[in-house]
């Protein structure tokens, strides 16, 4: 019990913004908002809401990796991709009978978190930092997507499941939940938004916990100072290892999400712009607390989104003038930026107040 | 027994033989301190004992132990702990925060909070624990980077100029702040170019110079050196 309380004490600290009441009742009221938002819509634009919440979660493990730990990982495409195509070879092969889909979601995801304890191992225990960890994860995105581009031939296929080449992989059955009578098919639209808005939450308050506990403190400790982290007998590669997986596992998340959300998957999801986008995101919001990657992200998103109706590469030109836009004005990201400006107006007022 | 012992540790980088067979060893319980002019190996050492470099050649003891070959984060779990040369304090992180860090291997909860406490007064920085590390200043950080240091509990503390950029009072603070571990029991290597601070805590210099040893033995027979004023005290007087 007494785990249990201090477990959500956690959920305030000094490695996430906002605390007290006053935030928790905003969050509240948004939750709130949230939750009943799809009874005032319709369903395709419901749909279209779960497509952006699916980015959050890549925007996270983002966020963990490079805004907590100070490794900027360029990679984490390699992962949402492993994953979609995880979740779409098995299900493809075994379909969506008895909750099969479930077991894909989570091994689709184990796949790609065990891919990232290979490629990690060797990185971190390697020693590679800095510029360099961005250079390999980087190579590694790009050769996937460059290995998927070529497997359009029929000799290309696992199982009874295509791969089909630049074409992508289809028609794979989305998230299905057995119940007695009629299995619930999670199609895109309310269904799975529901399901995608409870898993967000989850891992949004989990990350919360998780970077306010012994753990988090070393793995800002890492980003701070990483020889100094050492010499408190820290063996830092083990937590960048274990880091850079649980991210790997969130990008896995959006990966089998979006998979799932369009019945499809194609190797540009791995590729250079697919690569680049989540650190937009993440920078423009403000990569080093989460509440600032989930609001940034999902603003950026639908900024791009209405942008895209007049032609995607000015959508596109407009990303990079962002991006350099921030790092100019507010380096540390715009939302975080204005939330700690409110921060400090409202600790004013209440001075004066008093 | 000897806490530290070195063996004929050799290290170069290319032709550049940065230490060259040095031994040392240091007596459990002494404030021992290396001086030596630039470039004389004395970080160089440093590194070697903390495994940051490794050796050509030699050995490292600590405690009876060849810890030649351990990884720097099994070093500090042996016993042994660092203040940097340039403060390597976690600087976006509160004071707070950084000690919070440091001690939380060892202590939980209530335990926790009373050690972040007890070494805040003990450093003197109960008023500054909300600021960020970054801001304070470079007198402080050097005592925050200490606070770090000594609250593994080490058995030896290994000081890289803990008073530089310090004003003398400062320095003599620091000074009787290392002392005050050592009737505690911690035995203390620290290289500094301040002699106030030499004279004020070491029980014995060793003198560096070339990456080799050059002399040894308390301070008032290093600074009765000829040979030594003419390397380095010499220096330092004209």
């Amino acid at each position: 019990m007494t785990g249990f309380v201090s477990l959500f004490r956690r959920l305030e600290g000094p490695q996430t913004v906002g605390r007290g009441p006053a935030f928790w009742s905003l969050f509240a009221i948004v939750l709130a908002i949230g939750l009943a938002y799809p009874l005032f819509s319709d369903g395709y634009t419901v749909g279209n809401t779960v497509y952006f919440f699916v980015w959050v979660f890549i925007a996270l493990s983002l966020c963990l990796i490079w805004g907590y730990g100070g490794s900027l990982s360029f990679g984490q495409t390699a992962f949402f991709g492993i994953a979609g195509y995880g979740y779409g070879v098995l299900t493809l092969n075994f379909g969506a009978a008895y909750g099969f889909t479930l077991v894909a979601f989570v091994a689709a995801i184990a796949i790609a978190a065990l891919f990232a304890v290979l490629l990690g191992y060797f990185m971190f225990f390697g020693r590679i930092a800095g510029v360099f960890l961005g250079i390999v994860t980087l190579a590694v995105t790009l050769m996937l997507e460059r290995f998927m581009a070529q497997t359009a031939g029929p000799e290309w296929h696992i199982g009874s499941a295509r791969l089909n080449g630049f074409n992508g992989m289809s028609a794979m059955p989305p998230l299905t939940i057995p119940w007695p009578g009629q299995p619930i098919v999670l199609f895109a639209d309310v269904g799975l938004y529901y399901f995608v808005l409870g898993l967000l939450v989850f891992v949004y308050l989990a990350l919360r916990i998780l970077m306010n506990s012994s753990f988090g403190n070393v793995i800002v400790a890492i980003r701070e100072n990483p020889e100094r982290a050492e010499m408190l007998g820290y063996d830092i590669r083990k937590y960048q290892l274990i880091t850079f997986v649980i991210g790997a596992a969130l990008a896995g998340i959006s990966g089998v999400l979006y998979t799932a959300w369009g019945q499809y998957i194609t190797p540009s999801s791995m590729g250079m712009t697919a690569a680049a986008l989540p650190l937009i995101w993440v920078a423009v919001g403000g990569r080093s607390d989460l509440t600032s990657t989930v609001v940034g992200t999902l603003v950026v998103l639908a900024a791009f989104q209405a942008l895209t109706i007049y032609g995607s590469q000015y959508a596109l030109v407009f990303m990079g003038v962002l991006l350099v836009l921030t790092v100019l004005i507010a380096p540390n990201g715009l939302v975080l930026g204005a939330m700690n400006w409110l921060g400090r107006l409202a600790a004013r007022l209440t001075r004066r107040a008093g | 027994m000897s806490l530290l012992e070195l063996r004929k540790l050799n290290k170069h980088f290319g032709g550049l033989h940065v230490t060259n067979a040095v031994d040392l060893s240091l007596e459990p319980g002494e404030i021992h301190c290396l001086i030596g002019p630039n470039g004389a190996g004395k970080s160089t050492l440093f590194r070697l004992i903390l495994g940051e470099h490794h050796p050509g050649s030699g050995e490292i003891l600590f405690a009876g132990e060849n810890i030649t070959a351990l990884k720097s984060f099994a070093r500090i779990h042996r016993g042994l702990s660092v203040k940097f040369q340039v403060p390597g304090v976690f600087k976006g992180l509160s004071v707070r925060q950084n000690l919070e860090i440091a001690l939380q291997s060892h202590h939980r909860g209530a335990e926790l909070e009373a050690e972040i406490v007890r070494l805040l007064g003990f450093l003197g920085l109960e008023s500054e624990q909300a600021q960020r590390a970054g801001n304070l200043s470079h007198g402080q950080k050097q005592w925050l980077e200490i606070g770090m240091a000594i609250s593994l509990k080490p058995r030896l503390l290994l000081l890289d100029e803990p008073t530089a950029g310090m004003s003398p009072e400062e320095t003599h603070m620091t000074g009787e702040m290392v002392q005050r571990l050592n009737a505690d029991g911690m035995t203390v290597l620290a290289i500094e170019h301040d002699m106030a601070f030499v004279r004020q805590v070491a029980q014995r210099v060793t003198v560096l110079h070339l990456g080799q040893v050059f002399a040894q033995g308390s301070i008032d027979e290093i600074v009765a050196d000829e040979r030594v004023a003419a390397i380095y005290l010499g220096q330092a007087h004209a």
